[in-house]
């Protein structure tokens, strides 16, 4: 069969080059052996960079696939950067072959026919992801149709510092009243920052009411109703930010010297092992802890998706369904490692796939499934561009 | 082919600002066609006006090139004015020197651990002397005037001017000038500006319009000591011209050109300062005034300068402790214990980028050496110095905003199928490695006695001869000084390795600034670190490479 497969692939070099096909995987790890795959993640984390690093050495051993990570500081760059190879004609072998990607760059590389697929749910491991449990088939409400593949689970925590704040808040309400009390003692990441975006939808779904309205596409007629609330939540909030809103950190994990310096008391995060893993790291006192509000918080999952233009398919499908293996998957959620949360379902492991996902210590600033309550649903992207925009012309540009 | 150099140098130089110039204004009026958009049309221009934050970025952007320069030059004229020739400036002219080559980027991770309100300088007097046990929420960093910005460019500028203006006082001759001000009564500081200032400056104004232009186009200290509210315009542009929104890729041409023609504006209102100080400086020397402020500006020039030197040394110093701190909380002036842990994690990583920093810069600075000593052994051999119209196209590359040109520049690669990577990167580097090398090998080759020449040629030696054995080895250590200042140059550059490399070729300067984002100060403080290293390695090997080789000639470089 082997054989077939690869006198297959020298006697009709082109065509398996320019489309490897997902479902015959034998013949897509055959092809990838010796690729180079180049992956655009953002870099701003060292333990992220890790993890990559990490993954790099296992499909190098397993697959002799070469994983480069490249650092991003923002995924936009990544999107930009094959958007304009699609202007210049480079069609066949790009600079990107595989993206860490979700919500808007997600939508936008999928509506401008950017990306290669669909090859998600062909993958060998897509049969122990969570399909029914995790959002994985949509991304920010838009249907995916295996354009991209998950590979980590994201809820939204607060990340307090009990020296100096010992009471959790329950609600974006309790939180006005908490920042009115301790002025410059809370912050969020400067939108468009992925996170700073999940603070304003975090905030705007937990003071809604109705919140079906959030994942149908966003209008001209409903806009600005459904969002007046959350303008003038952020009115009261912003005098007693950090530096009363006259900057704000770039990212969720610079607000961890923050913390450690005793300039912020409360941050969020999107990762709900991170707090964990920085105490482990020194870069947080082990004073930290987290915590949800009542009604829960938002979460989504992250993805790979592979440009259209990429020469090495084949090796970030290899690296893609790695993602999704109960190895990578439960390392990724050690927080001494990652912290991320699985995307896997737990019933479809083995025993003993399952039992390095119990076998995991969480931290002490981690906490449970349980505890972690009910996720609430990310609203349609449209939403988060019009909010981003309109921060930016309210608080971005003010000083 | 010596004859082909000049011109091919030339090309090498300006034909990729030309280039992205052009690959900027085509979007910028409303042409790209990977968006299916074709001009021309005005809209970009409209939607950057429309802008909220325009105001105010283009104010950051002015005032931050116009009044670092202004602080930069005033602290680099009194220095030497009131200290040239005295022991005090040989000690700082020595300090500034290494100065010079620490990278940007580092230089403001470095400020920025030293005045943030959990900054060293906090530490040191917390909770003694200020009662603080948790820093206070003061906007030090990151302020909406910019000042952290432009303290930070000032601190890597008072070494640059300073070493411009040192190598101009070569020809100003200012020891007689002086000599006799000082015999009529003036005071040394008042006598150095009025006899020998107007002619160094005629000589250090062009690296003074580099100053201005550098400062008010620099990104990556702007990411990292500037403010976000909005950010500067150059930042803002980076920022458009990564939206994955090919529209404000329009806006982001627009804006650059918006920058381009608000540093023409900035240089031509420097320029009629220059004429409105010259006619006052005029009056002023007429007036005979011997200098009554000479003590007190003296001091207090001495003390800018010695703060803007060890702002830097300090910084550095910084982020050495952050990179072996263990857990470090406010207002702990060092870390609960040291770990190599931060260093065990990224340093075989950072070891591995420092491969490739060098391999670029090596490259880089080799083709620049071997283009620059053609141009000149051209120059020499048919007897046509350099006019002023070539000096004013060696520093073009420099007076250009590079958010002008090199997004432009990256578009173009594209189209023309240019494979990303190593290679465009090398040659957007030897843009700005050229004139730097050039300008500091050109006038110790130029001030070399060519009665050498004469004499080897009398001796029966080819022009080939003359140059590779005789003025070569005479020049060794000029040509290393100018080899590590351009090495300096490709190590720093932050926004011609992003943008042309297409983010497959990293350095430490890209490593270092993508970690800003990050926050994690002992990463910073690992790249910084090394970053430095980067730039102040090859720096010491020129002083102590020559001395070796000819220790037992040491008349040859005296």
């Amino acid at each position: 069969m082997k054989h077939i497969v690869l006198i297959a692939a020298l006697v009709a070099p082109t065509f398996t080059l320019a489309n490897p096909d997902p479902s015959d995987w034998d013949a897509v790890t055959a092809e990838a052996n010796g690729q180079t795959v180049y992956w655009n993640a953002w870099g701003g984390s060292t333990t992220t960079n890790d993890f990559l690093a990490w993954v790099g050495d296992r499909v190098l051993e397993d697959y002799g696939v070469v994983l480069e990570h490249v650092k991003l500081t923002d995924t936009a760059d990544a999107v930009t950067r094959v958007l304009s190879e699609k202007q210049a004609g480079e069609d066949d072998d790009g600079a990107i072959d595989m993206i860490w990607i979700n919500g808007s760059n997600f939508a936008a590389m999928k509506d401008a026919d950017l990306l290669f697929g669909p090859y998600a749910e062909q993958l060998p491991n897509w049969a122990v992801v969570d399909v029914e449990g995790k959002t994985v088939q949509t991304d920010f409400t838009v249907p995916i149709e295996g354009y991209e593949s998950p590979w980590a689970m994201a809820q939204v925590v607060f990340v307090q510092n009990t020296a100096t704040m010992p009471d959790e808040l329950g609600s974006m309400e309790e939180l006005l009243e908490w920042a009115q009390a301790n002025p410059g003692r809370f912050s969020y990441p400067q939108p468009p920052d992925f996170l700073g975006t999940t603070f304003l939808k975090q905030a705007l779904v937990d003071i809604l009411e109705d919140l079906s309205v959030l994942q149908t596409p966003a209008t001209d007629e409903n806009y600005s109703e459904v969002t007046a609330p959350l303008w003038a939540y952020l009115d009261a909030l912003t005098p007693h930010l950090w530096r009363m809103g006259r900057a704000y950190p770039a990212t969720g994990t610079a607000m961890f010297p923050l913390i450690a310096d005793g300039e912020l008391d409360l941050s969020i995060s999107f990762s709900p092992g991170a707090a964990s893993t920085a105490i482990t790291n020194f870069e947080l006192p082990d004073t930290v802890r987290t915590f949800v509000l009542d009604k829960g918080t938002i979460g989504n999952a992250s993805f790979v998706a592979i440009p259209y233009n990429s020469g090495s398919a084949a090796g970030a499908m290899v690296v893609a369904n790695f993602l999704m293996s109960p190895e990578a998957q439960a390392r990724a959620q050690d927080p001494n490692i990652l912290g991320y949360g699985t995307v896997l379902n737990m019933d479809a492991l083995s025993a003993d796939e399952r039992e390095a996902f119990d076998a995991l210590e969480l931290g002490v600033a981690t906490l449970s499934p349980v505890e972690l309550g009910s996720v609430q649903a990310e609203p349609h992207p449209s939403w988060m561009t019009r909010i981003a925009d309109d921060w930016a012309e309210r608080y971005g540009t003010g000083q | 082919m010596l004859r082909f150099l000049p011109a091919l140098t030339l090309l090498a130089m300006l034909g990729p600002v030309a280039a992205g110039l052009w690959g900027t204004a085509l979007p910028a009026f409303g042409h790209l066609p990977a968006a299916s958009l074709t001009g021309p049309s005005l809209d970009p221009f409209r939607n950057l006006f429309g802008w909220a934050g325009l105001g105010a970025a283009v104010r950051l952007s002015v005032m931050s090139g116009l009044i670092a320069t202004s602080v930069s030059l005033a602290i680099v004229v009194f220095i030497t004015a009131s200290w040239s020739r005295t022991r005090s400036f040989s000690v700082l002219e020595r300090m500034l020197s290494p100065l010079l080559s620490v990278p940007h980027a580092a230089a403001a991770f470095g400020l920025a651990f030293l005045i943030a309100p959990s900054g060293w300088v906090a530490r040191l007097l917390s909770p003694a002397l200020t009662g603080w046990d948790r820093p206070p929420d003061l906007l030090i960093v990151q302020d909406p005037l910019g000042l952290a910005m432009i303290a930070g460019l000032v601190v890597k500028e008072v070494p640059f001017l300073m070493l411009m203006t040192i190598a101009a006082m070569g020809q100003a001759q200012p020891r007689r000038s002086l000599l006799v001000a000082q015999a009529l009564g003036y005071g040394r500081l008042t006598g150095w500006l009025k006899t020998v200032f107007p002619r160094v400056y005629t000589q250090i104004r062009l690296p003074v319009y580099v100053v201005i232009a550098y400062s008010m186009s620099i990104v990556d200290v702007a990411v990292i000591l500037g403010p976000s509210t909005p950010p500067t315009l150059s930042v803002q542009i980076v920022k458009w011209m990564s939206d994955p929104d090919l529209s404000m890729r329009l806006t982001g041409a627009a804006a650059a050109l918006l920058q381009l023609a608000l540093v023409i504006g900035a240089l031509g209102l420097w320029w009629c300062g220059e004429r409105i100080v010259a006619r006052l400086g005029h009056r002023w020397i007429m007036s005979g005034g011997r200098g009554k402020f000479d003590t007190p500006i003296r001091a207090f020039s001495l003390g800018l300068g010695s703060i803007s030197a060890f702002t830097i040394l300090f910084g550095l110093a910084g982020l050495a402790v952050w990179s072996f701190a263990a857990f470090w909380s406010f207002p702990n002036v060092l870390p609960d214990s040291f770990t190599l842990r931060t260093w065990g994690r990224h340093g075989p990583d950072a070891i591995a980028t420092l491969g490739e920093t060098f391999l670029v810069a090596g490259i880089a600075v080799l083709l620049a050496l071997a283009l620059v000593l053609g141009c000149l052994e051209a120059e020499h051999r048919s007897g046509r110095g350099l006019t002023r119209r070539g000096l004013w196209l060696l520093y073009l590359p420099l007076l250009v905003p590079q958010t002008a040109f090199l997004p432009g520049l990256q578009t173009l690669l594209l189209n023309l199928g240019a494979d990303v990577g190593r290679l465009p990167v090398i040659f957007a580097h030897l843009v700005f490695v050229l004139p730097y090398v050039f300008l500091s090998l050109g006038d110790p080759w130029r001030s070399w006695d060519i009665r050498y020449a004469t004499v080897a040629s009398a001796l029966g030696a080819r022009p080939s001869t003359v140059f590779w054995q005789v003025r070569v080895p005479m020049l060794l250590r000029p040509i290393l000084t100018a080899t590590s200042v351009g090495i300096a140059v490709s190590v720093g550059q932050y926004l011609a390795t992003l943008l042309i490399g297409g983010g497959r070729v990293s350095t430490l300067t890209t490593e270092a600034v993508a970690l800003a984002s990050g926050g994690d100060r002992r990463a910073i403080g690992v790249y910084g670190l090394m970053q430095t290293l980067a730039a102040l390695v090859p720096f010491t090997l020129a002083l102590i490479i020559p001395t070796i080789l000819w220790r037992n000639r040491r008349g040859l470089h005296e």
